[in-house]
Protein backbone atom coordinates (compact mmCIF):
# COMPACT_ATOMS: atom_id res chain seq x y z
CA UNK A 1 0.00 0.00 0.00
CA UNK A 2 1.83 3.05 -1.26
CA UNK A 3 0.44 6.48 -0.63
CA UNK A 4 2.52 7.91 -3.47
CA UNK A 5 0.73 5.62 -5.87
CA UNK A 6 -2.53 7.43 -6.51
CA UNK A 7 -3.00 8.53 -10.11
CA UNK A 8 -5.74 11.11 -9.65
CA UNK A 9 -6.53 11.46 -13.35
CA UNK A 10 -6.95 7.71 -13.79
CA UNK A 11 -9.17 7.36 -10.69
CA UNK A 12 -11.29 10.38 -11.70
CA UNK A 13 -11.93 8.68 -15.05
CA UNK A 14 -13.06 5.54 -13.22
CA UNK A 15 -15.43 7.72 -11.17
CA UNK A 16 -16.78 9.45 -14.31
CA UNK A 17 -15.66 12.77 -12.92
CA UNK A 18 -13.99 15.32 -15.17
CA UNK A 19 -11.31 17.38 -13.42
CA UNK A 20 -9.42 20.50 -14.46
CA UNK A 21 -5.60 20.41 -14.48
CA UNK A 22 -5.65 22.58 -11.33
CA UNK A 23 -7.97 20.16 -9.56
CA UNK A 24 -5.77 17.20 -10.49
CA UNK A 25 -2.72 18.95 -9.02
CA UNK A 26 -4.52 20.03 -5.83
CA UNK A 27 -6.13 16.64 -5.22
CA UNK A 28 -2.85 14.83 -5.96
CA UNK A 29 -1.22 16.67 -3.05
CA UNK A 30 -4.20 16.52 -0.67
CA UNK A 31 -5.00 12.87 -1.32
CA UNK A 32 -1.33 11.90 -0.92
CA UNK A 33 -1.42 13.58 2.52
CA UNK A 34 -4.62 11.75 3.46
CA UNK A 35 -3.33 8.40 2.20
CA UNK A 36 -0.11 9.00 4.11
CA UNK A 37 -2.20 9.47 7.23
CA UNK A 38 -4.29 6.32 6.70
CA UNK A 39 -1.11 4.28 6.15
CA UNK A 40 -0.95 4.09 9.96
CA UNK A 41 -3.45 1.23 9.68
CA UNK A 42 -0.76 -1.03 8.20
CA UNK A 43 0.83 -1.40 11.61
CA UNK A 44 -2.39 -2.67 13.22
CA UNK A 45 -2.38 -6.40 13.86
CA UNK A 46 -5.65 -7.71 12.44
CA UNK A 47 -4.81 -11.40 12.55
CA UNK A 48 -7.55 -12.00 15.13
CA UNK A 49 -10.30 -10.58 12.97
CA UNK A 50 -12.39 -11.89 10.13
CA UNK A 51 -13.59 -9.16 7.74
CA UNK A 52 -17.28 -8.58 8.10
CA UNK A 53 -19.40 -6.26 6.05
CA UNK A 54 -22.24 -5.02 8.23
CA UNK A 55 -22.21 -2.70 11.25
CA UNK A 56 -24.38 -5.04 13.31
CA UNK A 57 -24.51 -8.82 13.23
CA UNK A 58 -27.32 -9.74 10.86
CA UNK A 59 -28.56 -12.68 8.86
CA UNK A 60 -30.54 -12.56 5.64
CA UNK A 61 -33.53 -10.33 6.21
CA UNK A 62 -36.10 -11.35 3.64
CA UNK A 63 -39.68 -10.22 3.14
CA UNK A 64 -42.51 -11.57 1.02
CA UNK A 65 -42.64 -10.16 -2.48
CA UNK A 66 -45.92 -8.26 -2.46
CA UNK A 67 -47.18 -5.49 -4.70
CA UNK A 68 -47.43 -2.25 -2.70
CA UNK A 69 -48.40 1.28 -3.76
CA UNK A 70 -45.47 3.36 -5.01
CA UNK A 71 -44.95 6.65 -6.80
CA UNK A 72 -46.29 6.91 -10.34
CA UNK A 73 -44.13 6.95 -13.47
CA UNK A 74 -45.08 10.58 -13.90
CA UNK A 75 -43.82 11.47 -10.40
CA UNK A 76 -40.67 9.42 -10.90
CA UNK A 77 -39.94 11.30 -14.12
CA UNK A 78 -40.78 14.74 -12.77
CA UNK A 79 -37.18 15.47 -11.69
CA UNK A 80 -35.51 14.20 -14.88
CA UNK A 81 -33.45 16.81 -16.75
CA UNK A 82 -34.81 15.47 -20.07
CA UNK A 83 -37.83 13.21 -20.45
CA UNK A 84 -40.31 12.30 -23.13
CA UNK A 85 -43.03 9.66 -23.70
CA UNK A 86 -42.71 8.34 -20.14
CA UNK A 87 -38.97 7.73 -20.63
CA UNK A 88 -35.69 9.20 -19.40
CA UNK A 89 -33.88 10.64 -22.41
CA UNK A 90 -30.07 10.27 -22.63
CA UNK A 91 -27.53 10.96 -25.39
CA UNK A 92 -27.15 8.23 -27.99
CA UNK A 93 -25.01 5.39 -26.57
CA UNK A 94 -24.78 2.98 -29.52
CA UNK A 95 -24.15 4.14 -33.07
CA UNK B 1 -39.87 34.19 28.77
CA UNK B 2 -40.83 34.44 25.11
CA UNK B 3 -42.35 31.24 23.75
CA UNK B 4 -39.51 30.81 21.25
CA UNK B 5 -37.28 29.82 24.18
CA UNK B 6 -39.57 26.97 25.28
CA UNK B 7 -38.44 23.39 25.09
CA UNK B 8 -40.67 21.07 23.05
CA UNK B 9 -41.91 19.56 26.32
CA UNK B 10 -42.87 22.99 27.73
CA UNK B 11 -44.39 24.02 24.42
CA UNK B 12 -46.56 20.89 24.31
CA UNK B 13 -47.93 21.60 27.78
CA UNK B 14 -48.90 25.13 26.77
CA UNK B 15 -50.43 23.91 23.51
CA UNK B 16 -52.39 21.10 25.20
CA UNK B 17 -53.73 23.52 27.83
CA UNK B 18 -54.69 25.91 25.01
CA UNK B 19 -52.60 28.65 26.64
CA UNK B 20 -51.16 29.26 23.17
CA UNK B 21 -52.22 28.14 19.70
CA UNK B 22 -50.12 26.43 17.02
CA UNK B 23 -50.68 29.49 14.79
CA UNK B 24 -49.19 31.77 17.47
CA UNK B 25 -46.23 29.41 17.84
CA UNK B 26 -45.53 29.33 14.11
CA UNK B 27 -45.87 33.12 13.85
CA UNK B 28 -43.47 33.67 16.76
CA UNK B 29 -40.94 31.30 15.23
CA UNK B 30 -41.21 32.85 11.75
CA UNK B 31 -40.66 36.30 13.31
CA UNK B 32 -37.56 34.98 15.10
CA UNK B 33 -36.26 33.47 11.85
CA UNK B 34 -36.88 36.70 9.99
CA UNK B 35 -35.06 38.68 12.68
CA UNK B 36 -31.91 36.58 13.10
CA UNK B 37 -31.54 34.12 10.25
CA UNK B 38 -30.06 36.69 7.85
CA UNK B 39 -27.05 36.55 10.22
CA UNK B 40 -27.06 32.89 11.29
CA UNK B 41 -28.08 31.49 7.87
CA UNK B 42 -29.31 28.21 9.34
CA UNK B 43 -32.18 27.79 6.90
CA UNK B 44 -32.01 27.21 3.16
CA UNK B 45 -35.75 27.20 2.58
CA UNK B 46 -38.69 28.22 4.78
CA UNK B 47 -42.23 27.70 3.53
CA UNK B 48 -44.03 30.16 5.83
CA UNK B 49 -47.40 29.84 4.11
CA UNK B 50 -47.43 26.04 4.33
CA UNK B 51 -46.39 26.15 8.00
CA UNK B 52 -49.16 28.64 8.83
CA UNK B 53 -51.65 26.49 6.96
CA UNK B 54 -50.53 23.32 8.80
CA UNK B 55 -50.76 25.18 12.13
CA UNK B 56 -54.45 25.94 11.57
CA UNK B 57 -55.38 22.26 11.54
CA UNK B 58 -52.72 20.93 13.96
CA UNK B 59 -53.97 18.33 16.45
CA UNK B 60 -52.37 19.32 19.76
CA UNK B 61 -53.33 16.04 21.43
CA UNK B 62 -50.74 14.15 19.38
CA UNK B 63 -47.16 13.55 20.66
CA UNK B 64 -45.72 16.50 18.68
CA UNK B 65 -49.03 18.19 17.82
CA UNK B 66 -48.47 21.78 16.69
CA UNK B 67 -44.70 21.68 17.27
CA UNK B 68 -42.66 23.15 14.37
CA UNK B 69 -39.58 21.10 13.47
CA UNK B 70 -36.73 21.99 11.08
CA UNK B 71 -35.33 19.37 8.71
CA UNK B 72 -31.78 18.96 7.40
CA UNK B 73 -31.73 19.34 3.62
CA UNK B 74 -30.72 15.68 3.21
CA UNK B 75 -34.18 14.19 3.91
CA UNK B 76 -36.95 13.89 1.33
CA UNK B 77 -40.04 15.88 2.32
CA UNK B 78 -42.70 15.42 -0.34
CA UNK B 79 -43.16 18.58 -2.40
CA UNK B 80 -40.12 20.36 -0.87
CA UNK B 81 -36.71 20.96 -2.40
CA UNK B 82 -34.01 18.56 -1.14
CA UNK B 83 -30.64 19.72 -2.43
CA UNK B 84 -28.18 18.22 0.09
CA UNK B 85 -26.63 21.70 -0.26
CA UNK B 86 -25.35 20.60 -3.68
CA UNK B 87 -25.67 22.31 -7.03
CA UNK B 88 -26.26 18.89 -8.61
CA UNK B 89 -29.69 18.71 -6.92
CA UNK B 90 -30.74 22.27 -7.73
CA UNK B 91 -34.40 22.24 -8.66
CA UNK B 92 -35.07 18.72 -7.33
CA UNK B 93 -38.48 18.38 -5.65
CA UNK B 94 -38.89 15.35 -3.40
CA UNK B 95 -41.58 13.03 -4.79
CA UNK B 96 -42.08 11.18 -1.48
CA UNK B 97 -41.62 11.48 2.28
CA UNK B 98 -38.73 9.90 4.17
CA UNK B 99 -40.07 7.47 6.80
CA UNK B 100 -38.93 9.80 9.60
CA UNK B 101 -40.84 12.65 7.95
CA UNK B 102 -44.00 10.53 7.78
CA UNK B 103 -43.55 9.72 11.47
CA UNK B 104 -43.23 13.41 12.33
CA UNK B 105 -46.37 14.18 10.31
CA UNK B 106 -48.28 11.35 12.05
CA UNK B 107 -47.17 12.76 15.41
CA UNK B 108 -48.69 16.12 14.47
CA UNK B 109 -45.45 18.07 13.94
CA UNK B 110 -45.36 21.08 11.62
CA UNK B 111 -42.47 20.77 9.17
CA UNK B 112 -40.93 24.20 9.05
CA UNK B 113 -37.95 24.77 6.82
CA UNK B 114 -34.92 22.99 5.44
CA UNK B 115 -31.58 23.56 7.13
CA UNK B 116 -28.12 24.09 5.69
CA UNK B 117 -25.41 21.43 5.73
CA UNK B 118 -22.07 20.46 4.25
CA UNK B 119 -22.65 19.22 0.70
CA UNK B 120 -23.93 15.61 0.88
CA UNK B 121 -23.15 15.69 4.62
CA UNK B 122 -19.40 15.74 3.93
CA UNK B 123 -17.71 18.15 6.29
CA UNK B 124 -17.39 19.34 9.87
CA UNK B 125 -18.09 23.07 9.57
CA UNK B 126 -21.00 23.59 7.10
CA UNK B 127 -18.52 25.56 4.99
CA UNK B 128 -18.88 22.96 2.22
CA UNK B 129 -22.44 24.06 1.45
CA UNK B 130 -22.97 25.22 -2.14
CA UNK B 131 -25.36 27.87 -0.82
CA UNK B 132 -23.03 29.65 1.61
CA UNK B 133 -21.96 28.80 5.15
CA UNK B 134 -23.98 28.90 8.38
CA UNK B 135 -22.64 30.77 11.42
CA UNK B 136 -22.50 29.84 15.09
CA UNK B 137 -25.24 31.56 17.16
CA UNK B 138 -22.75 32.09 20.02
CA UNK B 139 -20.27 33.91 17.74
CA UNK B 140 -21.00 34.81 14.15
CA UNK B 141 -17.28 34.71 13.27
CA UNK B 142 -17.25 31.00 14.13
CA UNK B 143 -18.57 27.94 12.33
CA UNK B 144 -21.48 25.89 13.75
CA UNK B 145 -19.79 22.55 13.16
CA UNK B 146 -21.10 20.06 10.64
CA UNK B 147 -22.30 18.49 8.66
CA UNK B 148 -25.73 19.23 10.22
CA UNK B 149 -24.62 22.79 11.06
CA UNK B 150 -27.89 24.40 9.96
CA UNK B 151 -29.99 22.20 12.24
CA UNK B 152 -27.62 22.74 15.18
CA UNK B 153 -27.45 26.51 14.67
CA UNK B 154 -31.25 26.76 14.29
CA UNK B 155 -31.87 24.98 17.59
CA UNK B 156 -28.91 26.70 19.31
CA UNK B 157 -30.21 30.11 18.19
CA UNK B 158 -33.77 29.25 19.27
CA UNK B 159 -35.04 29.68 15.73
CA UNK B 160 -36.21 26.04 15.82
CA UNK B 161 -37.69 24.11 18.74
CA UNK B 162 -36.11 20.93 17.42
CA UNK B 163 -34.56 19.70 14.20
CA UNK B 164 -33.56 16.50 12.43
CA UNK B 165 -30.04 15.82 11.26
CA UNK B 166 -27.98 12.87 10.05
CA UNK B 167 -24.79 11.51 11.60
CA UNK B 168 -22.26 9.41 9.68
CA UNK B 169 -19.12 10.29 11.66
CA UNK B 170 -20.34 12.90 14.15
CA UNK B 171 -22.52 15.16 12.00
CA UNK B 172 -25.19 15.47 14.72
CA UNK B 173 -23.11 15.36 17.90
CA UNK B 174 -20.21 17.63 16.87
CA UNK B 175 -22.38 20.59 15.68
CA UNK B 176 -24.69 20.11 18.70
CA UNK B 177 -21.63 20.49 20.96
CA UNK B 178 -20.40 23.57 19.09
CA UNK B 179 -23.84 25.26 19.10
CA UNK B 180 -24.75 24.47 22.72
CA UNK B 181 -27.65 22.10 22.10
CA UNK B 182 -28.43 18.41 22.50
CA UNK B 183 -27.83 16.00 19.60
CA UNK B 184 -28.37 12.25 19.55
CA UNK B 185 -26.95 9.64 17.15
CA UNK B 186 -29.09 6.52 17.55
CA UNK B 187 -27.83 2.94 17.43
CA UNK B 188 -27.42 1.82 13.81
CA UNK B 189 -30.80 0.39 12.79
CA UNK B 190 -32.84 2.18 15.46
CA UNK B 191 -34.24 4.77 13.02
CA UNK B 192 -35.23 4.11 9.40
CA UNK B 193 -32.95 5.64 6.77
CA UNK B 194 -35.57 5.41 4.01
CA UNK B 195 -35.68 8.80 2.27
CA UNK B 196 -32.32 9.94 3.65
CA UNK B 197 -29.96 10.71 0.77
CA UNK B 198 -27.24 8.13 1.42
CA UNK B 199 -23.63 9.11 2.21
CA UNK B 200 -22.19 5.94 3.84
CA UNK B 201 -25.10 3.56 4.23
CA UNK B 202 -23.50 1.32 6.87
CA UNK B 203 -22.80 4.31 9.14
CA UNK B 204 -25.62 6.84 8.50
CA UNK B 205 -28.30 7.40 11.15
CA UNK B 206 -30.96 10.11 11.46
CA UNK B 207 -31.38 11.75 14.86
CA UNK B 208 -32.75 14.77 16.71
CA UNK B 209 -31.36 18.16 17.76
CA UNK B 210 -33.15 19.60 20.79
CA UNK B 211 -32.73 22.12 23.60
CA UNK B 212 -33.08 19.51 26.35
CA UNK B 213 -32.39 15.81 26.88
CA UNK B 214 -36.06 15.15 27.65
CA UNK B 215 -36.97 16.59 24.23
CA UNK B 216 -34.45 14.27 22.59
CA UNK B 217 -36.18 11.32 24.30
CA UNK B 218 -39.56 12.58 23.10
CA UNK B 219 -38.38 12.83 19.50
CA UNK B 220 -36.66 9.44 19.64
CA UNK B 221 -39.97 7.89 20.77
CA UNK B 222 -41.50 9.20 17.55
CA UNK B 223 -38.59 8.42 15.19
CA UNK B 224 -37.56 4.93 16.34
CA UNK B 225 -38.74 1.58 15.08
CA UNK B 226 -38.67 -0.96 12.30
CA UNK B 227 -39.50 0.08 8.75
CA UNK B 228 -40.11 -2.46 5.97
CA UNK B 229 -38.65 0.12 3.55
CA UNK B 230 -35.23 0.04 5.29
CA UNK B 231 -33.92 -3.49 5.48
CA UNK B 232 -31.25 -2.47 8.00
CA UNK B 233 -33.78 -1.05 10.46
CA UNK B 234 -34.20 -3.20 13.54
CA UNK B 235 -37.21 -5.06 14.91
CA UNK B 236 -35.79 -4.53 18.41
CA UNK B 237 -38.55 -3.24 20.69
CA UNK B 238 -38.57 0.52 21.42
CA UNK B 239 -39.11 1.40 25.09
CA UNK B 240 -40.77 4.67 26.16
CA UNK B 241 -37.58 6.73 26.41
CA UNK B 242 -39.16 9.54 28.44
CA UNK B 243 -40.41 7.18 31.17
CA UNK B 244 -37.19 6.72 33.12
CA UNK B 245 -35.81 10.26 33.15
CA UNK B 246 -36.00 10.41 36.92
CA UNK B 247 -32.74 12.20 37.64
CA UNK B 248 -31.64 9.20 39.70
CA UNK B 249 -28.49 7.55 38.38
CA UNK B 250 -27.12 6.14 41.63
CA UNK B 251 -24.99 3.10 40.99
CA UNK B 252 -24.72 3.72 37.25
CA UNK B 253 -21.25 2.69 36.03
CA UNK B 254 -19.68 5.26 33.72
CA UNK B 255 -16.44 4.57 31.87
CA UNK B 256 -13.80 7.18 31.13
CA UNK B 257 -11.50 6.05 28.30
CA UNK B 258 -7.95 7.33 28.63
CA UNK B 259 -7.57 7.52 24.83
CA UNK B 260 -10.06 10.43 24.74
CA UNK B 261 -8.04 12.70 27.02
CA UNK B 262 -4.98 13.21 24.88
CA UNK B 263 -2.53 15.88 23.87
CA UNK B 264 -4.08 18.30 21.38
CA UNK B 265 -7.39 18.58 23.20
CA UNK B 266 -8.20 22.17 24.22
CA UNK B 267 -7.40 22.53 27.96
CA UNK B 268 -10.74 24.27 28.57
CA UNK B 269 -12.62 21.38 26.92
CA UNK B 270 -10.59 18.92 28.96
CA UNK B 271 -11.39 20.81 32.19
CA UNK B 272 -15.13 21.13 31.44
CA UNK B 273 -15.49 17.42 30.68
CA UNK B 274 -13.49 16.44 33.77
CA UNK B 275 -15.77 18.71 35.85
CA UNK B 276 -18.76 16.89 34.35
CA UNK B 277 -17.21 13.56 35.33
CA UNK B 278 -16.81 14.85 38.89
CA UNK B 279 -20.45 15.94 38.85
CA UNK B 280 -21.48 12.40 37.91
CA UNK B 281 -19.54 11.08 40.85
CA UNK B 282 -21.42 13.55 43.07
CA UNK B 283 -24.71 12.28 41.61
CA UNK B 284 -23.87 8.77 42.74
CA UNK B 285 -22.44 7.25 39.57
CA UNK B 286 -19.41 5.00 39.76
CA UNK B 287 -16.58 6.25 37.54
CA UNK B 288 -14.44 3.51 35.99
CA UNK B 289 -11.26 4.09 34.01
CA UNK B 290 -11.42 2.08 30.80
CA UNK B 291 -9.42 1.66 27.60
CA UNK B 292 -10.58 1.74 23.98
CA UNK B 293 -7.16 0.85 22.55
CA UNK B 294 -7.93 1.23 18.82
CA UNK B 295 -9.34 4.77 19.12
CA UNK B 296 -6.35 6.37 17.39
CA UNK B 297 -7.16 4.50 14.16
CA UNK B 298 -10.83 5.50 13.92
CA UNK B 299 -10.35 8.53 11.66
CA UNK B 300 -8.20 6.56 9.21
CA UNK B 301 -10.67 3.66 9.08
CA UNK B 302 -13.54 6.08 8.60
CA UNK B 303 -11.99 7.93 5.67
CA UNK B 304 -11.51 4.63 3.86
CA UNK B 305 -14.89 3.02 4.56
CA UNK B 306 -17.06 6.15 4.39
CA UNK B 307 -15.51 7.42 1.15
CA UNK B 308 -15.73 3.95 -0.41
CA UNK B 309 -19.46 3.81 0.31
CA UNK B 310 -19.91 7.44 -0.77
CA UNK B 311 -18.23 6.82 -4.13
CA UNK B 312 -20.78 4.07 -4.81
CA UNK B 313 -23.78 5.99 -3.40
CA UNK B 314 -23.00 9.16 -5.34
CA UNK B 315 -22.70 7.30 -8.63
CA UNK B 316 -26.47 7.80 -8.92
CA UNK B 317 -25.95 11.51 -9.62
CA UNK B 318 -25.30 11.14 -13.31
CA UNK B 319 -27.62 13.68 -14.94
CA UNK B 320 -30.21 11.10 -15.99
CA UNK B 321 -32.98 10.62 -13.44
CA UNK B 322 -32.82 13.75 -11.30
CA UNK B 323 -30.79 16.84 -10.66
CA UNK B 324 -28.93 18.90 -13.21
CA UNK B 325 -27.32 17.84 -16.50
CA UNK B 326 -24.42 19.55 -18.29
CA UNK B 327 -25.44 21.49 -21.39
CA UNK B 328 -25.21 19.86 -24.84
CA UNK B 329 -23.39 16.61 -24.02
CA UNK B 330 -21.57 15.09 -26.99
CA UNK B 331 -22.13 11.58 -25.67
CA UNK B 332 -22.95 9.70 -22.51
CA UNK B 333 -19.43 9.79 -21.01
CA UNK B 334 -19.22 13.51 -21.68
CA UNK B 335 -22.61 13.91 -19.97
CA UNK B 336 -21.51 11.99 -16.86
CA UNK B 337 -18.10 13.64 -16.61
CA UNK B 338 -19.24 17.24 -17.04
CA UNK B 339 -22.52 16.90 -15.08
CA UNK B 340 -20.57 15.64 -12.07
CA UNK B 341 -17.73 18.14 -12.56
CA UNK B 342 -20.17 21.06 -12.60
CA UNK B 343 -22.54 19.69 -9.95
CA UNK B 344 -20.23 18.53 -7.14
CA UNK B 345 -18.12 20.78 -4.91
CA UNK B 346 -14.43 20.14 -4.07
CA UNK B 347 -14.91 18.08 -0.88
CA UNK B 348 -17.40 15.75 -2.56
CA UNK B 349 -15.05 15.29 -5.52
CA UNK B 350 -12.14 14.59 -3.18
CA UNK B 351 -14.09 11.90 -1.34
CA UNK B 352 -15.42 10.29 -4.52
CA UNK B 353 -11.85 10.00 -5.82
CA UNK B 354 -10.52 8.66 -2.51
CA UNK B 355 -13.40 6.17 -2.26
CA UNK B 356 -12.99 5.03 -5.85
CA UNK B 357 -9.26 4.58 -5.27
CA UNK B 358 -9.57 2.46 -2.11
CA UNK B 359 -12.02 0.17 -3.91
CA UNK B 360 -10.07 -0.02 -7.17
CA UNK B 361 -8.44 -3.15 -8.47
CA UNK B 362 -5.20 -3.87 -6.64
CA UNK B 363 -5.97 -1.60 -3.68
CA UNK B 364 -9.24 -2.97 -2.25
CA UNK B 365 -7.49 -5.58 -0.11
CA UNK B 366 -4.82 -3.23 1.22
CA UNK B 367 -7.22 -0.40 2.00
CA UNK B 368 -10.89 -1.36 2.14
CA UNK B 369 -10.72 -4.90 3.49
CA UNK B 370 -7.94 -4.06 5.91
CA UNK B 371 -9.93 -1.06 7.22
CA UNK B 372 -12.95 -3.32 7.78
CA UNK B 373 -10.82 -5.53 9.98
CA UNK B 374 -9.63 -2.57 12.04
CA UNK B 375 -13.29 -1.46 12.27
CA UNK B 376 -14.05 -4.82 13.84
CA UNK B 377 -11.30 -4.23 16.42
CA UNK B 378 -12.85 -0.84 17.24
CA UNK B 379 -16.26 -2.50 17.61
CA UNK B 380 -14.78 -5.13 19.95
CA UNK B 381 -13.18 -2.36 22.05
CA UNK B 382 -16.66 -0.98 22.76
CA UNK B 383 -18.25 -4.37 23.36
CA UNK B 384 -15.56 -5.24 25.89
CA UNK B 385 -15.99 -1.84 27.59
CA UNK B 386 -19.75 -2.29 27.87
CA UNK B 387 -19.23 -5.53 29.74
CA UNK B 388 -17.82 -3.36 32.52
CA UNK B 389 -19.76 -0.08 32.27
CA UNK B 390 -23.27 1.14 31.41
CA UNK B 391 -22.10 4.16 29.39
CA UNK B 392 -18.92 6.06 28.47
CA UNK B 393 -18.12 9.76 29.03
CA UNK B 394 -15.88 11.69 26.61
CA UNK B 395 -15.54 15.14 25.08
CA UNK B 396 -17.66 15.45 21.91
CA UNK B 397 -15.07 17.55 20.08
CA UNK B 398 -11.43 18.27 20.94
CA UNK B 399 -12.08 22.03 20.63
CA UNK B 400 -14.95 24.49 20.80
CA UNK B 401 -16.11 26.10 17.53
CA UNK B 402 -13.29 27.31 15.31
CA UNK B 403 -13.26 30.44 13.16
CA UNK B 404 -14.74 30.37 9.68
CA UNK B 405 -12.03 29.75 7.08
CA UNK B 406 -9.53 28.48 9.62
CA UNK B 407 -9.38 24.86 8.42
CA UNK B 408 -10.69 24.99 4.86
CA UNK B 409 -7.18 24.82 3.36
CA UNK B 410 -6.37 21.45 4.94
CA UNK B 411 -8.90 18.63 4.49
CA UNK B 412 -6.93 16.44 6.90
CA UNK B 413 -7.10 19.06 9.70
CA UNK B 414 -10.85 19.29 9.13
CA UNK B 415 -11.20 15.50 9.35
CA UNK B 416 -9.54 15.51 12.77
CA UNK B 417 -12.43 17.63 14.15
CA UNK B 418 -14.40 14.36 14.35
CA UNK B 419 -11.76 12.37 16.21
CA UNK B 420 -14.05 11.69 19.23
CA UNK B 421 -17.29 10.97 17.38
CA UNK B 422 -16.25 8.72 14.50
CA UNK B 423 -15.60 5.51 16.47
CA UNK B 424 -19.24 5.52 17.66
CA UNK B 425 -20.47 5.22 14.06
CA UNK B 426 -17.86 2.60 13.21
CA UNK B 427 -19.01 0.51 16.19
CA UNK B 428 -22.70 1.11 15.42
CA UNK B 429 -23.47 2.12 19.02
CA UNK B 430 -25.39 5.22 20.18
CA UNK B 431 -24.14 8.57 21.46
CA UNK B 432 -25.50 11.87 22.67
CA UNK B 433 -23.86 15.28 23.05
CA UNK B 434 -25.10 17.80 25.58
CA UNK B 435 -23.81 21.15 26.88
CA UNK B 436 -21.29 20.93 29.76
CA UNK B 437 -19.86 24.43 29.97
CA UNK B 438 -18.25 27.28 28.06
CA UNK B 439 -14.81 28.49 27.12
CA UNK B 440 -13.58 31.78 28.62
CA UNK B 441 -14.00 34.82 26.35
CA UNK B 442 -10.70 35.74 24.73
CA UNK B 443 -9.97 38.83 22.63
CA UNK B 444 -12.85 39.32 20.22
CA UNK B 445 -14.06 35.73 20.74
CA UNK B 446 -16.96 35.45 23.19
CA UNK B 447 -17.54 32.36 25.33
CA UNK B 448 -18.31 29.26 23.25
CA UNK B 449 -20.21 26.11 24.23
CA UNK B 450 -18.48 22.83 25.12
CA UNK B 451 -20.12 19.43 24.64
CA UNK B 452 -20.05 16.25 26.72
CA UNK B 453 -20.50 13.00 24.79
CA UNK B 454 -22.20 10.02 26.43
CA UNK B 455 -21.77 6.78 24.49
CA UNK B 456 -24.08 3.82 25.08
CA UNK B 457 -24.15 0.22 23.86
CA UNK B 458 -26.42 -1.05 21.07
CA UNK B 459 -30.03 -0.13 21.95
CA UNK B 460 -28.71 1.83 24.95
CA UNK B 461 -30.58 5.06 24.13
CA UNK B 462 -32.51 4.81 27.39
CA UNK B 463 -29.28 4.70 29.41
CA UNK B 464 -27.56 7.66 27.71
CA UNK B 465 -30.74 9.76 27.89
CA UNK B 466 -31.16 8.95 31.59
CA UNK B 467 -27.52 9.84 32.30
CA UNK B 468 -27.71 13.00 30.19
CA UNK B 469 -30.95 14.14 31.79
CA UNK B 470 -29.63 13.71 35.34
CA UNK B 471 -26.54 15.80 34.55
CA UNK B 472 -28.49 18.47 32.68
CA UNK B 473 -31.04 18.91 35.49
CA UNK B 474 -28.33 19.22 38.14
CA UNK B 475 -26.25 21.77 36.21
CA UNK B 476 -28.61 23.88 34.08
CA UNK B 477 -26.24 24.61 31.17
CA UNK B 478 -29.22 24.18 28.81
CA UNK B 479 -30.80 27.34 30.24
CA UNK B 480 -28.01 29.59 28.92
CA UNK B 481 -29.08 31.74 25.98
CA UNK B 482 -26.88 32.75 23.02
CA UNK B 483 -26.22 36.48 22.61
CA UNK B 484 -28.09 36.71 19.32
Amino acid sequence: MSSQGIDVQYVADLARLRLSADEVATFQKQLSDILGYVDQLQKVDVSSVEAITASAPTSNNLRTDELKPSISAEEALANAPVQSDNLFIVPRMVE
Amino acid sequence: MSMIHFSVTALRKQLAAKEISPVEVVDALLARIEAIDPQVKAYLHVDAAAAREAAKSADVTRPLGGVPIAIKDVLNVKGDPCTCASKILKGYIAPYDATTIGKLRDAGAILLGRTNMDEFAMGSSTENSSWGSTRNPWSLAHIPGGSSGGSAAAVGAHEAFAALGSDTGGSIRQPAALCGCVGLKPTYGRVSRFGLVAFASSLDQIGPFTKTVEDAALLMNVLSGHDPLDNTSSRQQVPDLTARLTGDIKGMKLGVPKEYFIEGIDPQVDAAVKAAIAKYQELGAEIVEISLPHTEHAVAVYYILATAEASANLARFDGVRYGTRAEKPTGVLDMYGRTRAEGFGPEVKRRIILGTYVLSSGYADAYYKHAQKVQELIRQDFHKAFEKVDAILTPTSPTAAFKAGERTASPLQMYLADIFTIAVNLAGVCGISLPCGFTMPEGDTPRLPIGLQIIGPNWGEETILRAGHAYEQSTGWHKELPPI
